[in-house]
């Protein structure tokens, strides 16, 4: 056993790999043994982890059903029997739509994360690609958005298409893509002049195969890196929508809508608000201590930023 | 006489997340008021030794000796007080490329005179005229007209010649050349040599010369060291470099192309892992 | 580097190509509110007359609207319309928008100028002590705070600050900008010289008004002012560690500077550099997350000016807020750029 770990480290650590996967994984592998050295940056990857993990399993966590009515427990402190974090003005229990808002949460974060990076990988790559006049009407078009105030505009795409969380994620995702161009651009321009794209073009591929297959591959790493810094302000800014009454609408349990209603009762019942605003920073911290590490990790040429 | 410097296995080293990193590896030598070379190529410690006598190795290098001390003064031991005020005065340093060595939002005059009024407290106008005096004396034309420039508005040449005067203008005793020419032209380098040579043979310094440029030392030293692996290979006098003795140097001067020579490839220099032992 | 410092960056050559920059995003800016308020809402009249219009009613705010028109009229109208000044009236104060903006935005350039004034004084110093003592416990912990600031939803740290502070300690004062019987004494007598309320009582020599909003504006402006101070902090300490290594700083050393004077003077100026878009940065940051803190705070601001209009349908006067803030944004990059030229001989 012990030598087939030894062995399979040696291939993973090779410094001549023979085929592009093997040096994909050992690159993978290095990767993860300098975040292994990083304990803030675990604990990051340790919260992350748990948030999925409470989305996945809620039904098991949960106490009770989190739009479940007990009037005659509203707004009951924490350490109440039966519910631990306390009730909400319509004695919800706490612990229970903290632990379904995860979901919502997840459900934000990855349609986001599904959408915008996409987009500005796409335009990114082919203004750093192509040039010429591509590049200066991407690039920008990129600069104007930039230059936006993403959460007013936001607010303001929801104020236009209603209130409502799909709606609070087109917002979020159309004001989220220029950083995603940049990075992508600058990438592109570092590997186009290079002799091995060089070489495909000479074997007669297309643009569209050295782009996806060579270019796009590369930019990756700063994309991930960007995306788990991202996360943190992505969360934030659907907590503000919901926390507005524009993102989430009652009864979902989500974390900003939480803080929101808890507001009323701050000075009486504090932890009605509280509690979720705790969720979120928890969570926002996670994704910050993660990223900063891969970060360390991806992009060793921005480390000290 | 009492030597100006004295090295006694001098050495360097980095703790890095990958092992620990020796870069100078037990360096010993003496130094009067004399030009001494040190030859050797990137990465031979001879920058390092340099800055090790400045104290300027920041951590997580560290810097030990069984002897380091400049004028009988040890220096390794001495407080860092002391050892700015030896180094605003006594010692002093001029750096490979201008470009980078002088601080690009300062004007030249600020940065020549910035020794003179916090350090030897002297009036505005005094530091003023002996910076434009010591700028006469690198052979800048217009020295008004340069005091009031930001180095990105000066030539390579113009820059080194600043930070010439700006290294001479407290008169030191010795002054530590690194690579001062190789980021210039070769037009520019012999100019910026003649002037160094000028201002080291007028004012009697010692002069420690590091280069990567075996025949230059050779001109321009009293004595030669060069390093290898972060080790001295070999010490001799400039004169004597025909009669080198280890592989290393005379690997060395073999690589350098002679007029009237032969018209075949140049040798490469063979290594033998046994000359870092 | 900031992802959005570089918008009008140190690349545009010459004071022609960032006016044209400059045109070109404002330009842009109003093509996206105007597709926001003009072509995405499925029936904007609806939201102006209200469901109890008649038909002529309707049809007479539909033709006001120009919205029987073509798109590319109706964007020229759209255009010269906002350049004349003339961002629409609010159904909700039933002013014209730009008055009502004038009369709301100092409020908010207040808070935001005082929360920047205290990330920068605090945040700078922090960043160059932590880049000195990297990876030392000085710097870890200067770290933790930044991230911190970037963790928290600003929302939620106001109401802590306030359940602290307010509830139960009563250090400071609540929500508003005033002690309800000091706002009858400041409508009365008290002069609207700047709109900001600070200088305005100090001019009129109120200085018990003068005092009493002190009390209302060290919390918010401390929250923003962490805020602040977590990007400023974590900006300068990249940008000072990149300084650090270069060889001028060893130079100095050479010259026998003492530290404090290598680190403050020498590193420290090269920083203030790439710095000065960053504070802007951070205030334009500040002025956008008022919609948040305005609402918290009961600050009489823009933000809360945005999110009652929101409220009651008011596109009017949202959009209008939007393009005022997005042309602060616009000209809070223009003057990073100019002081940038100031400050940074190669950019002369």
């Amino acid at each position: 056993m012990s030598s087939a770990t030894a062995s399979w480290r040696t291939w993973l650590t090779s410094r001549s790999p023979r085929s592009r996967r093997q040096a994909w994984l050992g690159q993978a592998y290095l990767g993860w043994l300098s975040l292994l050295r990083n304990p803030v940056a675990l604990l990051g990857l340790a919260i992350v982890l748990l948030l999925v993990l409470t989305a996945i399993f809620a039904p098991l966590l949960a106490t009770h059903d989190p739009l479940a009515q007990d009037l005659a427990k509203r707004l009951s402190p924490p350490g109440t029997a039966g519910h631990w974090l306390g009730t909400d003005e319509f004695g919800r229990d706490l612990w229970s739509r903290m632990v379904y808002g995860a979901r919502v949460t997840l459900y934000i974060v990855l349609l986001v994360v599904a959408t915008a990076p996409v987009f500005g990988l796409a335009i990114g790559t082919a203004a750093g690609y192509f040039g010429g006049l591509v590049d200066v009407v991407l690039m920008r078009l990129t600069d104007i958005f930039l230059a936006f105030p993403r959460l007013i505009l936001a607010l303001a795409f929801v104020a236009a298409l209603g209130p409502g969380i799909g709606n609070a994620v087109l917002a979020i995702a159309l004001t989220a893509w220029p950083p995603y161009a940049r990075v992508a651009r600058a990438e592109t321009l570092t590997v186009r002049n290079s002799d091995y794209i060089a070489a495909e073009q000479l074997q007669g591929f297309g643009a569209w195969r050295i782009v996806t297959g060579h270019v796009m591959p590369l930019c990756l790493s700063s994309v991930i890196v960007r995306i788990t810094l991202d996360m943190a302000g992505i969360i934030l800014v659907a907590a503000g929508l919901g926390f507005l009454g524009l993102g989430a609408q009652p009864p979902l349990p989500e974390w900003g809508l939480m803080i929101s209603s808890g507001r009323k009762y701050l000075f009486d019942q504090w932890w009605v608000a509280t509690v979720p605003g705790l969720a979120i920073f928890v969570v926002s911290l996670g994704f910050n201590l993660l990223g900063d590490g891969l970060r360390d990790v991806l992009d060793p040429r921005s480390a000290s930023r | 006489m009492k030597p100006l410097l004295e090295v006694e296995d001098l050495k360097v080293a980095f703790d890095t997340p990958g092992g620990r990193v020796e870069a100078v590896r037990g360096v010993s030598f003496t130094l009067g008021r004399e030009r001494l070379g040190i030859v050797g190529e990137s990465g031979s410690g001879k920058t390092m030794t340099g800055r090790a006598i400045l104290r300027l190795v920041q951590p997580p290098g560290r810097v030990t000796a069984k002897r380091l001390a400049f004028d009988g003064r040890d220096l390794l031991s001495l407080p860092e007080r002391g050892m700015r005020a030896l180094r605003g005065r006594r010692l002093a340093m001029v750096m490979q490329d201008p470009k980078y060595s002088l601080n690009p939002v300062m004007t030249v005059g600020r940065q020549l005179t910035e020794g003179l009024r916090r350090r030897d407290r002297l009036s505005a106008g005094a530091a003023r005229r002996r910076a434009v005096a010591m700028l006469e004396a690198v052979q800048i034309r217009d020295p008004e007209r340069v005091m009031g420039a930001y180095p990105h508005e000066l030539s390579g040449g113009m820059g080194q010649r600043v930070m010439i005067a700006m290294m001479l203008i407290p008169e030191p005793d010795l002054l530590i050349a690194d690579e001062p020419t190789s980021a210039l032209d070769v037009t520019v380098e012999a100019e910026v040599l003649r002037i160094l040579d000028g201002l080291v043979r007028e004012r009697g310094l010692g002069l420690i010369f590091i280069s990567h440029d075996l025949p230059l030392v050779a001109r321009f030293c009293d004595r030669v060291l060069v390093m290898y692996a972060g080790r001295v290979v070999e010490s001799l006098a400039a004169s004597e470099l025909e009669q080198a003795r280890h592989p290393y140097t005379r690997g060395l001067l073999r690589c350098l192309p002679a007029v009237g020579g032969p018209r075949g490839p140049l040798p490469t220099l063979r290594r033998d892992p046994g000359w870092a032992e | 580097m900031p992802s959005r410092g570089g918008l009008i960056g140190r690349r545009a050559r010459g004071l022609a190509g960032l006016a044209a920059t400059l045109a070109a995003t404002f330009l842009g800016l109003l093509f996206v509110t105007f597709v926001i308020g003009r072509v995405i809402p499925i029936d904007p009249v609806l939201a102006i007359v209200g469901e109890r219009a008649t038909a002529e009613q309707y049809a007479a705010a539909r033709h006001a609207l120009g919205l029987d028109r073509s798109l590319l009229v109706q964007f020229g109208l759209y255009l010269r319309d906002v350049l004349s000044g003339d961002l629409g009236t609010s159904t909700l104060t039933a002013h014209p928008v730009l008055e009502d903006i004038g009369r709301v935005f100092p409020a908010t350039l207040e808070l935001a100028t005082i929360a920047t004034l205290v990330g920068v004084l605090l945040g700078v110093p922090m960043g160059v002590s932590a880049a000195v003592r990297q990876g030392r416990l000085a710097d870890q912990a200067i770290r933790l705070v930044g991230l911190f600031g970037y963790s928290m939803p600003v929302f939620w740290l106001g109401l802590m600050g306030l359940l602290l502070f307010y509830g139960d300690l009563g250090w400071v004062g609540g929500p508003g900008r005033l002690d309800t019987s000091f706002q009858f004494v400041f409508d009365l007598d008290v002069p609207r010289i700047t709109g900001a309320i600070l200088i305005d009582t100090a001019l009129a020599g109120a200085w018990d008004v003068f005092r009493n909003a002190l009390t209302h504006i060290v919390l918010p402006a401390g929250v923003l002012g962490y805020y602040s101070l977590a990007y400023v902090s974590r900006m300068t300490r990249s940008f000072m560690l990149e300084q650090l290594h270069q060889e001028y700083v060893t130079t100095a050393r050479v010259k026998g500077m003492p530290e404090w004077r290598v680190v403050w003077v020498h590193a420290l100026g090269n920083v203030l550099v790439p710095l000065i878009t960053v504070i802007a940065l951070s205030y334009a940051q500040l002025l956008e997350g008022s919609v948040l803190t305005e609402t918290v705070f009961a600050w009489p601001g823009l933000g809360l000016y945005i999110t009652n209009a929101l409220f009651s349908g008011d596109l009017s006067a949202v959009m209008g807020g939007t393009i005022v803030v997005g042309a602060a944004f616009i000209l809070l990059n223009l003057l990073s750029d100019l002081l940038y030229r100031l400050v940074d001989p190669r950019a002369r």
